[in-house]
């Protein structure tokens, strides 16, 4: 029979059940290539759900350090038999299926063109540990074992994780430590070698391997945020409690053991985002953190601070909708939603991080932007970034920076007799300065409220006022251009009348898909885009070329709405390709969709060279 | 309502208080409430409290929804900020003013339909947080702005303008806030200023989540014979349970009292409260008895005044979440930003 033969590059998938303590040896697992210098991409796929339900861990394992997820698995470890059939369906052909043979299983459970490795997980677990809880964790340790033996994987690189990992409970590390050993000394016994290996190597550099919320929540306690307030809802929540953590590590006062933050679990999302506008509204950074359900809760908020002109960072993780929808299934399908949320004619500043070091940079940069412009900033990660741990440039951070406050009027320039309006354009960019209540006792002070006011803050329902704040707004959104992270454009080694838009989690798929166009002669440039309003290099790229795909993971080409509608470009130039299934992206989909598209577009101009 | 500027000159016979400023320091913008509207009392009452307690104006953030009652916080104290947020969200808003600034006082202005109905939730859980607030809740059992729809305040039975009964149960704002753990309920009448002044004062005083629920009768829409918030209705059927004589000492007040005539409690900042006892047995500390108290004789169809909790234990928000006395927004980079060496040391964590 066929075997599959690969070194450090294939796909291996866990297929477990929610609750059964899979998680952490997976991890175990994904670190363990990590340490030996070969770059792992693992994603969980994990249901609405807390015990019971299926789960899985898909862990590719690629030299060249693409990190996209890549489509199809050569290796399955299936212990989960309610989905036995759906995983041993899913095996490449010359696959492995690696699965506990303790119950034999009847020949019509398998497939023929596929290698079959039993190991009897249980039995092994039952004669050695008497704990029913014991016999489920260490089935978990033992099956990493025997495939650490399978893969030619370096045990010490396992053993030395585990021992960083029970650092302090040592109790618990002996244990483990036999577990590992005995599912490597049943593989070496038992078991047949197979054509997939991990070798050593080098590939893995200075790269740090951290999820997007954990990174967006260290950015928000660099970048100065000290208010958080939020409300639970998957797949935003482990970024308010990497906060919590990293406030508790960063910002305790080492005198007093006081907190310099403060993190409020809301009511609801009306709430959550009510404290943030007030926290803004008084000088204090503040952010939120939630998912789509959520915005759609806070868009008469966003409005108002829209209009009145607040600073707050939202921190969108988003996810499939509504409701109940697909909370554990990743998304980008909030961005015309965002880019105009709530009533009246509102446009707000979006920030797309590609990846965990980005969300780093994004978390920090969208709190100088929301200070800088007054205005609601939305950092548009999603849940494949944000709950998945990646492999990512390690953060960075100068110590020389300082907090763009933007522009806070303070008592001593009001003394100095400076003119202050809090709606009132003094430097033609749109932008007013602010005051912060209390800072002077008979200058400065204003009332705030929607857009009934004049450019001094004043109760006004003439036409001429909310025109000039209005237009201002759009002013102020066009200084916004320059002020946010700049596209990124990468140019094909030969000139190229096609071109690729894309933004966010799309990213690790394709840069891989670049390098198989290059590869492939296929040429075409492509710009990612960081953020909105769009600068001039967006519409820059789309006139230089004549067919531009813009690649996105939602069903009705947002970004591709937002580029026709804000840029005027032609529908025409600009053609979608979409990804919106729930998992994310991959690879081979831009690769086919695109490589399909071009041959297409270049016949049509074969026909229209004939005709003319 | 009137249409004429008010002049700029003070008389001069206008006494600064120990701040310097004068009552008319504390005023705002003239109000555009009808004529004899309950709220403009209201106001009137703050802006006295506030005068009489020294407040420097610009130290004063206040902050309400959406209303008749929800505008007046352009009325009063017109060297404050102020911020007429969304409807029912004015809690949420104080809360994260608060949390960015803990050393304002924070006066948060709401009506019955932004309290009772849209906002139920912000009210109930600022109150369980122990926000530093005071909360006026401007209570008239009307929709006033939208002309004259009944407000979940209203009693049931009790008939609109046209005439139709409500026929739903009203929430009792006072004991929902003693419920859900308010340190300081009150309830006044704007049209008893004796009353309203020191509740108003005692609540500025007082450290964690301060309710006054205000009776105030909307003169356009709900003042007529069968209502419950009339100026006649309620003036009949006040029942106060004590009257304050706020005392701003910090020492023990020795005044002659009959024995069990009154209750003195002193405040976190070393004030003294002196309680007139109306009702003899009634005690203040006592939430349970408080609020059997309140229901009871909210049975018979009065209207239960006074101060009818206080926490003399109480604490706030900030003392719940441990945090710095200097306020979050004079924090800079030196005392919230971790630096470039931990974050070294923490990308090294994570290989």
């Amino acid at each position: 029979m066929k075997q599959l033969s690969a070194t450090n590059d294939f796909v291996i998938k866990f297929a477990n059940i929610n609750g059964s303590g899979s998680a952490s040896a997976n991890e175990l697992f994904a670190k363990a290539i990590l340490r030996m210098g070969v770059p792992v991409s693992p994603r969980n796929i994990f249901p609405s759900n807390i015990q019971g339900l299926p789960t899985w861990y898909e862990v590719r394992v690629n030299e060249h350090g693409w990190l996209g997820r890549r489509g199809g698995v050569d290796m399955m470890v299936a212990m989960n038999p309610q989905t036995w059939d759906a995983d041993v369906r899913e095996i490449e052909p010359g696959g492995y299926l690696f699965y506990d043979n303790s119950k034999p299983l009847p020949a019509s459970k398998f497939r023929d063109d596929i290698n079959v490795i039993g190991m009897p997980l249980t039995q092994l677990c039952n004669a050695t540990y008497s704990e029913p809880r014991q016999r489920q964790l260490f089935k978990n340790i033992i099956y990493i074992g025997a495939l650490s033996v399978l893969l030619d994987m370096d045990p010490e690189a396992i053993a030395q994780l585990i021992a960083e990992q029970y650092k302090g409970k040592e109790k618990l590390l002996a244990p483990n430590l036999n577990a590992l050993k005995l599912g490597r000394d049943y593989a070496t016994d038992n078991l047949q070698p197979i054509g997939l290996r991990v070798q050593r190597a080098d590939n893995v550099g200075d790269r740090i391997f951290i999820d997007g919320n954990s990174a967006a929540a260290l950015g928000c306690v660099y970048g100065g945020a000290t208010v958080c307030a939020w409300y639970p809802i998957t797949p935003s929540s482990s970024v308010a409690e990497a906060f919590q953590r990293y406030c508790a590590k960063f910002r305790v006062d080492p005198d007093t053991k006081q907190n310099r933050y403060a993190i409020v679990q809301a009511e609801d999302e009306l709430a959550s985002i009510g404290m943030v506008i007030g926290a803004g509204w008084n000088g204090a950074r503040a952010f939120t953190a939630t998912s789509g359900p959520g915005v759609s809760l806070m868009t008469e908020f966003i409005g108002l601070a829209y209009f009145a002109e607040i600073p707050m960072t939202i921190i969108n993780v988003q996810r499939g909708g509504p409701s109940t929808g697909m909370p554990t299934r990743t998304q980008q399908a909030d961005v015309l939603a965002c880019a105009y949320a709530s009533h009246g004619d509102t446009k707000h500043v979006l920030l797309f991080p590609e990846d965990p070091h980005e969300c780093f940079e994004h978390g920090a940069v969208a709190l100088d932007l929301a200070d800088r412009l007054q205005t609601p900033v939305f950092v548009m990660t999603d849940l494949d970034i944000g709950m998945n741990q990646r492999l990512t440039a390690p953060f960075q951070w100068d110590d020389s920076r300082r907090y763009d406050r933007g522009k806070v009027m303070t008592a001593e320039m009001l003394d100095e007799g400076r003119e202050f309006g809090r709606y009132l354009d003094v430097d033609g960019d749109g932008i007013p300065f602010r005051t912060y209540p209390g800072s002077h006792p008979d200058k400065g002070s204003y009332f705030t409220r929607g857009t009934t006011k004049n450019a001094y803050a004043t109760y006004s329902e003439q036409g001429p006022d909310y025109i000039y704040n209005v237009q201002r707004l759009l002013r102020k959104f066009e200084t916004a251009k320059n002020l946010v992270p700049q596209p990124v454009l990468q140019e094909a080694s030969k000139t190229t009348r096609f071109g690729v838009i894309y933004y966010g989690s799309t990213s690790p798929a394709m840069s891989e898909a670049f390098a198989s166009f290059e590869a492939n002669g296929h040429h075409v440039d492509t710009l990612r885009i960081r953020a909105f309003p769009f600068s001039d290099a967006v519409s820059d790229f789309i006139l230089n070329h004549e067919h531009v795909f813009v690649v996105e993971q939602n069903r009705d080409a947002q970004l591709r709405t937002l580029i026709v509608n804000e840029l005027g470009i032609d529908p025409a130039r600009v053609i979608p390709l979409l990804h919106f299934d729930g998992t994310p992206i991959t690879a081979r989909f831009i690769t086919r969709e695109i490589e399909e598209l071009m041959q297409a577009l270049n016949a049509q101009t074969l026909r229209q060279d004939k005709v003319a | 309502m009137t249409y004429i500027a008010k002049p700029k000159l003070h008389h001069p016979a206008l006494q600064p208080n120990k701040v310097g400023f004068t009552r008319r320091d504390y005023e705002g913008k003239i109000s555009t409430l009808c004529a004899g509207c309950g709220h403009d009392s209201i106001s009137s009452a703050v802006i006295q409290a506030c005068w009489e307690m020294n407040i420097e104006p610009h130290r004063v953030a206040k902050l309400s929804g959406i209303g008749c009652s929800s505008k007046t916080p352009d009325y009063f104290l017109g060297n404050s900020h102020g911020f007429n947020t969304v409807h029912g969200r004015m809690p949420s808003v104080l809360t994260g003013a608060n949390l960015a600034n803990r050393d304002l006082l924070y006066l948060g202005v709401s009506g019955d339909g932004d309290s009772a109905s849209i906002g139920l939730g912000q009210f109930a859980h600022a109150m369980r947080r122990g926000v530093n607030m005071v909360y006026l809740l401007e209570n008239n059992g009307v929709y006033g702005l939208t002309k004259g729809q009944f407000s979940a305040t209203a009693d049931k039975g009790s008939a609109s303008k046209k005439g139709v009964a409500n026929s739903d149960a009203p929430i009792d704002t006072v004991s929902l806030a003693l419920i859900m753990g308010a340190t300081f309920v009150g309830r006044s009448f704007s049209g008893d200023k004796e009353q309203l002044v020191p509740l108003i004062k005692a609540a500025i005083g007082h450290r964690g989540a301060a309710f006054i629920d205000i009776v105030s009768p909307c003169v356009a829409f709900n003042n007529h014979a069968g209502s419950t918030k009339s100026y006649d209705y309620v003036r009949e059927h006040n029942e106060a349970v004590n009257r304050i004589d706020f005392i701003q000492s910090r020492r023990e007040i020795t005044a002659d009292y009959k024995p069990g005539a009154t209750v003195d409690i002193q405040q976190h900042d070393g004030t003294w409260l002196r309680l007139r006892k109306v009702h003899p047995e009634y005690d203040p500390t006592d939430k349970v008895a408080a609020m059997n108290h309140i229901q009871q004789h909210q049975a018979r169809g009065e209207v239960v005044t006074g101060l009818l909790y206080y926490d003399p234990d109480s604490n706030d928000m900030h003392a719940n979440l441990n945090t710095v006395a200097q306020p979050f927004n004079r924090l800079d980079e030196q005392a919230l930003c971790p630096g470039a060496a931990q974050l070294a040391k923490l990308n090294d964590s994570l290989r």
